[in-house]
């Protein structure tokens, strides 16, 4: 009853007032969003960590089946690695574009950076299908388990991020620049580049030192 | 066809047992009196409205709490039923795989469906009237947490009847918990009850750290600010680094399950050892995130009932801190018997024995702040002097238990068991049932039966004792954990059947509990709080009328020191919202409702129901619905509302009728 009053009452709307949330003794709810999604990447360095622990532990557990070096193209990573990275500095122009305040140059560049995105999905997902191909599958032994859950959450990760950013490069050419858009641009570059900071460890550990 | 169904049902419902078919015809007839009775007082669109889609912290505080005594009430049961059980030797209630599968379900519900809602209901209630905050930082997200624990919650009683119970322990252990030992659907459930729920508790993590950190009231200074959000402070940094390591370590063994996968297999490579190191990772924090909060309560409670200033409020933080530092340094305590080697077991000795140092430091703390103080023995002070001398001999024991050689005996035997729980609701129990008493005026508006709380208060602590002292005998008798039934030559029936008695008193207070909200409730009139400041309080929330308007703070508080409230008052400074210029009041930013995080939690229950059965058709759907709720949630900009300043006027006018006139 109470909830149904003060919502028709209320005359004014949120965005009729200029800048919610100022002059309330309470800071600015975009710039508490950023803060709030660093925290959630602490979370998900756990979330990763834990998956780097058991990929460690169990490596070495092939169970007479193939092992790294039979199974791994490091080209191949190469590759991947190179696309993603470059996708880290096209997101990064995005973000310069949007603090300038150039729209079109933002979701462009923003354009780009799913796309090579993208690439490196099917990349990753062409690797896999190789994989399984030649009897490598998940269920053969403890390190490809471990193997495919650590690739493959990255990847999930990567993949969710395009279809955000997608929503993302909807909303731009619908709203334009708000405070809102700005903190969600913001957000996802954290985003992004916090994948390539995660796959640089997973090029490292998995590929780098599996092949040695 | 007939014959078909048939046969579906006998796999898909649980059958055979007496005692669940009574359970399902009172499930049958609760769901039915419930939807009887909202459809004929008309009251679908009001509980819609007014909590279904809110996202009022104190709203979904309420929620959590009274899904926590529901299941409070569901864990107890389970608990009856074992303690029945082992009343005397060689008897025969429950069969052995039903007793695995009630310790199973105690455990999980207990700590994961009842101790970590209550402990969110009371964040949620009380954490942003303490700071001086109109809500939480993300009261959108806030409301998610909740309905996605609560969809977990019931996935996982679900399994009780439908699909059967997990039956590996409250941790799951591999390799008893992998597809080739436990085909049943029990363990799945499991897995998705607290995988679903556990996203919640994340994210509830990562809203009060931002909350407390962010949304202080001006002049609140981290170091002014009252112990019981320093303690969810706390406890919170111990969520965001544990939890994400069970949804990572559950995700494991879901693969391993469903996906043939070989993390924690006895074949393939795999190493049930590894899931256990990991579980505890998340294990041993999660203790002390659901007792930190405790401590913070009994802070408060202390304080406010001796009339006095904490005693060391500095030396209380950094206890706090150092705990949940050192909470992730002792996990293979939980398991000296694996064989690690003397050192890696001196290691986690050592930093368990470490821990009773912080511990012991707040143990005085208290007991010097009640020293020469005027003390009011109300309920809440009532339980927090029978937590001390409990949670001592719980701790000490505790310290009996870290001796790794010593554990060696110890371990898995009912000292183990009368350890923890003396811990656990000793602590934890007992403390949230303190803050509950000490801020119920403020949630609801009237108060509760002095008189019944301290019969539930005494039947809980004699119960207490009563049921668990023999436990720690009956351990250094020989009596393992999880044993269903045990033999006349062992000599251990007298100590358990007076343990059992110790369990109907607990249950019997759980009862006087009961009817002392009823009680309540039907007196509420003549028992109102019209004071908004019931007990003579110290912090902010006591500032505001009971129980508080819907924006909180009419006018955010200037906080000048420590124990604001109560400064103010001595000094004669202190001024209630009614009296509040109009001149000073501005229209309140607040956020709107929203139907989102119900429909997403329930698409999450449909993909953990498809999950758990494998079936493709209902997890697809589901997972989709969760994207579809996420996408619309984002292109969703019109998400708050401003509060007019004649509103504002007039609800206060209408709270602090009666009291000031």
């Amino acid at each position: 009853m109470e909830g149904d009053d003060f919502m028709n009452s209320s005359s004014l709307k949120a965005e009729q007032m200029h800048h919610p949330g100022s002059g309330h003794g309470h800071p600015d709810p975009e710039e508490m969003r950023t803060f709030g999604f660093w925290i959630y990447l602490m979370t998900d360095i756990m979330i990763f960590g834990t998956f780097f622990a058991t990929y460690i532990v169990l490596r070495h557990n092939t169970d007479g089946g193939p092992g790294p070096a039979d199974l791994f193209d490091l080209n191949g990573a190469i590759v991947s690695t190179f696309l993603l990275l470059t996708s880290s500095y096209t997101c990064g122009i995005a973000v310069l574009a949007l603090n300038k305040g150039k729209k079109r140059a933002l979701i462009g560049w923003l354009a780009l950076t799913a796309a090579l995105g993208a690439i490196f999905i099917g990349l990753e997902i062409n690797e896999f299908c190789h994989m399984v191909h030649e009897g490598a599958t998940m269920s053969r032994s403890a390190f490809l388990s471990a193997f495919y859950t650590l690739v493959g959450t990255h990847g999930l990760h990567v993949t969710v991020g395009l279809v955000w950013m997608i929503a993302l490069m909807a909303q731009l050419s619908a709203k334009g620049i708000t405070p809102v858009t700005k903190r969600k641009v913001n957000v996802i570059s954290l985003f992004w580049h916090f994948l390539d900071v995660v796959w640089i460890f997973v090029f490292t550990v998995v590929y780098l030192m599996g092949v040695k | 066809m007939l014959h078909q169904i048939k046969d579906f049902a006998s796999g898909f419902f649980v059958t055979g047992d007496p005692l669940i078919y009574g359970a399902d015809a009172s499930i049958v007839l609760v769901a039915a009196a419930i939807v009887f009775t909202l459809t004929y007082f008309k009251k679908w669109r009001w509980l819609w409205r007014e909590w279904l889609t809110s996202v009022d912290h104190k709203k979904i505080g309420i929620m959590y709490i009274l899904a926590a005594f529901l299941m409070m009430f569901r864990g107890g049961v389970d608990a009856l039923l074992m303690r029945a059980q082992l009343a005397m030797p060689d008897y025969q209630l429950l069969k052995p795989d039903h007793y695995n599968e009630i310790f199973t379900t105690h455990g999980v519900i207990m700590i994961l469906f009842m101790a970590m809602p209550f402990m969110f209901g009371l964040f949620n209630v009380i954490v942003p009237l303490q700071i001086g905050a109109r809500d939480v930082a993300y009261p959108f997200l806030n409301a998610l947490s909740f309905w996605l624990f609560f969809a977990g919650a019931m996935l996982f009683n679900l399994s009780f009847v439908i699909g059967g119970s997990p039956d590996a322990g409250w941790l799951a252990y591999p390799p008893y918990s992998e597809l080739m030992y436990n085909p049943g659907v029990g363990q799945d459930f499991y897995i998705w009850g607290i995988q679903i729920s556990g996203i919640g508790s994340l994210m509830t993590g990562i809203n009060f750290i931002v909350t407390i950190l962010k949304m202080r009231a001006p002049g609140m200074k981290l170091m002014k600010m009252p112990l019981f959000p320093w303690s969810v402070l706390s406890s919170c940094i111990a969520i965001i680094f544990s939890f994400p390591i069970l949804t990572a370590t559950l995700a494991l063994l879901f693969l391993d399950r469903y996906a043939d996968a070989h993390f924690f297999t006895l074949d393939g490579g795999g190493n049930p050892m590894m899931y256990i190191n990991l579980i505890w990772m998340w294990g041993h924090p999660e203790v002390y995130i659901i007792v930190l909060p405790a401590f913070g309560i009994f802070s408060e409670i202390v304080s406010t009932f001796s009339r006095k200033k904490l005693f060391g409020y500095h030396s209380m933080v950094y206890a706090m801190m150092i705990i949940s530092v050192l909470s992730f340094l002792v996990w293979a305590h939980h398991f000296f018997t694996m064989g690690s080697g003397a050192d890696v077991n001196a290691f986690f000795a050592l930093s368990t024995m470490l821990i009773a140092i912080p511990t012991g430091v707040k143990v005085f703390n208290w007991l010097f702040t009640m020293f020469r103080g005027r003390i009011t023995v109300k309920t809440p002070m009532l339980w927090t002097i029978g937590f001390i001398p409990c949670f001592i001999v719980g701790g000490l024991t505790g310290v009996l238990l870290s001796v790794a050689p010593a554990d060696f005996q110890f371990h898995n035997s009912y000292f183990l068991i009368a350890h923890f729980h003396q811990v656990i609701i000793g602590g934890v129990v007992f403390g949230y049932f303190a803050g509950l008493y000490y801020w119920w005026p403020k949630m609801f508006g009237f108060h509760l039966s002095e008189r019944i709380g301290k019969w539930a208060f005494w039947f809980w602590n004699i119960g207490f004792y009563v049921c668990f002292m023999p436990q720690y005998v009956l351990g250094l008798m020989g009596m393992t954990r999880r044993v269903v039934s045990y033999s006349w030559d062992k000599g251990w029936w007298p100590l358990n059947f007076v343990s059992t008695i110790g369990a109907v008193l607990m249950g019997i207070a759980f009862l006087f509990q009961a009817w002392q909200i009823f009680n309540g409730i039907k007196h509420f009139r003549a028992r109102r709080d019209t004071t908004g400041d019931p007990w003579n309080g110290r912090t902010l929330e006591w500032s505001i009328p009971s129980p508080a308007p819907h924006y909180n703070f009419a006018v955010l508080p200037e906080v000048g020191m420590l124990d604001d409230w109560w400064e103010k008052k001595q000094r004669g400074e202190h001024q209630r919202s009614a009296f509040i210029a109009e001149e000073k009041l501005e229209p309140i930013h607040m956020p709107k409702n929203s139907g989102i995080p119900i429909v997403m939690a329930g698409c999450w229950f449909l993909a953990g129901f498809g999950f758990v059965f494998h079936w493709l058709w209902l997890t697809i759907p589901g997972l989709a619905g969760v994207a579809f709720c996420m996408l619309a949630h984002s292109f969703h900009y019109d998400t708050d509302y401003y509060i007019p300043v004649q509103e504002i006027k007039e609800t206060e006018a209408a709270l602090w009728k009666g009291t000031i006139s």
